[in-house]
């Protein structure tokens, strides 16, 4: 075979491949520009959205804008707040589903779909008609952004962790059961270990929906600025580049979370083999 | 989510039900329940009751329901231009991420051998930085002075003075991008589960890759098709980041709109009937859309 013919056939064989990995480049470039614009130095332009020099300043001085770390810091205990609410009762729900009876599964199943596929503006907007209607117009703020956010949390965990109860081996929980184990050594020695890599995941999802989230928390926070508002307003004068220092940072733990988990995964697995 | 929903609903009917009494499901059940009762399915109730608000009403002299049906025909009289175009470029970015993420899901699925974890970690990295910073990287990349104008103006696919930013074709270029995860993780999930002897089957029948993908992996990944156009297309349709970030004025979607009318002119009314509309729309059309494809194990 010729090697131009071999050459063609190896395109052929990669073809798919490597326009997979050129929709991956497509999604990476975005999150490359933030890494970069974190040590661009915009000097007096106002137009800052153009490389113009390297320095280091942002990094340094973080919170050089004003407000923008006291907007970190409340979206920060916001997502702690509604994920870490939003993962119990989660769980609770999804364990209630997948290992007990009842009726109106149907039912369940809708209202846990829906908010998941409803639009943001719209389920923000029904969320404030409710507040305001029942008086909490001028009461805007952090409690009723954690109330919003817990809310569209829920379902992303329900669907997280009931994904990883289904696919639980229930040999495990029978083999506890016949040596003797009563249900609830059974619950906190067996089904929780193993439903735990799904209730993490689920967490993260949920800290990273809340972090993340403008649209349903522009409509219900009042005067109150979380981190993406921030952005938002900063966005119509011209971005401080320390947003890109948060971006990074924030994407840079997300990955060491991720990665550490599925690393740890890998050297458990290999532990049981050897 | 038929892909998730699928193997947890056959876990649930054959699952053994360890104890606890036949109250402890709705115990487990009910905080989950009531959250979602009390702030997601009540504040319909609410928007359906701003949405007959007397339309004279305001923050100072408060706001009462009167049953004002007319708010629908003012919503629609106003801002149809807005409502037709949210549904078009929804659409539209639906359709190409359809594509692109097919590729991807497909490339992970059958091509990506010991880099699949990976490639799935990538796939979701995104979500890890900012919506709005990331759609703020698109502004620069597409800036009028960019590298990527430049190109395009160097080998006259744009004209000379031609512009990417503040375009339509920005616009949606944004959406596709914010929302391919949506789409490929459920493809992934669908094609992951086909079974690569079916596709050799129809190879060992000379059906030509081509007829094998279409009589065999696509039908069979239709669960996945479904879900993906679903979570791709309904947030996109009420989206307004895009638009407002990389749009000009003649962009505006119906999320632009519903957003102002809420927090700047405070037209309760106007905007709960517009919301309600968009809503009342995207479930007719996810109705019809889903008889057609015939799948029901979408829940």
């Amino acid at each position: 075979m010729s090697p131009l013919a071999r050459a063609g056939r190896w395109v052929r064989g990669h073809l798919v491949l490597g326009l997979g990995v050129l929709v991956l480049a497509y999604m990476f470039v975005p999150i490359a520009v933030v890494v970069l614009m974190s040590f661009n130095d915009p000097g007096k332009s106002k137009n800052v959205y153009a490389f113009r020099g390297f320095t280091l300043h942002n990094w340094e001085h973080p919170c050089g804008p004003a407000g923008m770390c006291h907007a970190v810091g409340l979206s920060v205990s916001i997502g702690l707040l509604a994920t870490l609410v939003a993962t119990i009762i989660g769980s609770m729900a999804a364990f209630g589903l997948v290992r007990h009876e009842f009726s109106g599964r149907g039912l369940a199943n809708t209202i846990i779909f829906l908010p998941m596929a409803s639009p943001e503006i719209v389920m923000g907007s029904s969320l404030l008609a409710l507040f305001v209607s029942t008086g909490f117009g001028g009461r805007l703020g952090f409690w009723t952004i954690f109330v919003a956010h817990v809310m569209f949390c829920l379902s992303f965990v329900i669907v997280t962790v009931r994904a990883r109860l289904a696919g639980l081996d229930d040999n495990l929980e029978q083999a506890a059961m016949d040596l003797y184990a009563d249900e609830r050594q059974t619950f906190w020695r067996v089904t929780f270990p193993l439903a735990l890599p799904g209730i993490l995941g689920a967490a993260l999802l949920s800290f990273s929906l809340s972090f993340d989230d403008f649209i349903i928390t522009n409509l219900n926070a009042g005067q109150t600025t979380t981190f993406p508002m921030f952005v938002w307003g900063a966005a119509q004068r011209g971005v401080p580049m320390q947003v890109n220092v948060i971006g990074t940072v924030m994407f840079v733990i997300a990955i060491a979370i991720v990665l550490g988990g599925e690393l740890n995964n890998r050297r458990r697995a290999r532990a049981l083999v050897g | 989510m038929a892909a998730l929903t699928a193997p947890a609903r056959a876990a649930e009917d054959s699952a053994k039900r360890v104890g606890g009494s036949r109250w402890t499901g709705y115990w487990l059940l009910a905080p989950g329940a009531i959250w979602l009762g009390l702030f997601f399915v009540v504040p319909f109730y609410s928007l359906v009751s701003a949405s007959l608000f007397d339309p004279n009403g305001s923050v100072l002299t408060g706001y009462k329901v009167n049953y004002h049906v007319g708010n629908f025909a003012t919503a629609v009289k106003d801002y149809h231009p807005e409502l037709l175009r949210s549904l078009w470029y929804a659409g539209l970015a639906t359709l190409i991420c359809l594509v692109i993420g097919y590729v991807l899901a497909y490339a992970i699925a059958f091509k990506a051998g010991r880099w699949r974890n990976l490639l799935l970690v990538l796939v979701i990295a995104p979500f890890f930085t900012s919506f709005l910073l990331r759609t703020l990287s698109w502004k620069l990349i597409l800036a009028d002075h960019g590298f990527v104008v430049s190109t395009l103006q160097h080998l006259h696919v744009l004209g000379h003075d031609g512009r990417l930013l503040n375009t339509w074709l920005a616009v949606v270029a944004g959406i596709v991008y914010n929302f391919l995860p949506f789409m490929v993780l459920p493809l992934y999930a669908s094609l992951e589960k086909i079974d690569g002897r079916l596709v050799e089957a129809a190879g060992d029948l000379y059906a030509s890759p081509f007829t094998a993908f279409f009589k065999v992996t696509w039908p069979l990944s239709l669960p996945g098709v479904v879900a993906g156009t679903l979570l791709t297309f309904i947030p996109a349709a009420g989206d307004y980041i895009n638009a407002q970030l990389l749009g000009s004025p003649g962009e505006r979607m119906v999320g632009n709109v519903i957003q102002s009318l809420f927090t700047s002119s405070q037209d309760y009314a106007t905007a709960g009937a517009l919301s309600l509309i968009l809503m009342i729309i995207i479930i007719g059309m996810v109705l019809v859309y889903i008889r057609k494809v015939g799948t029901e194990d979408l829940v």
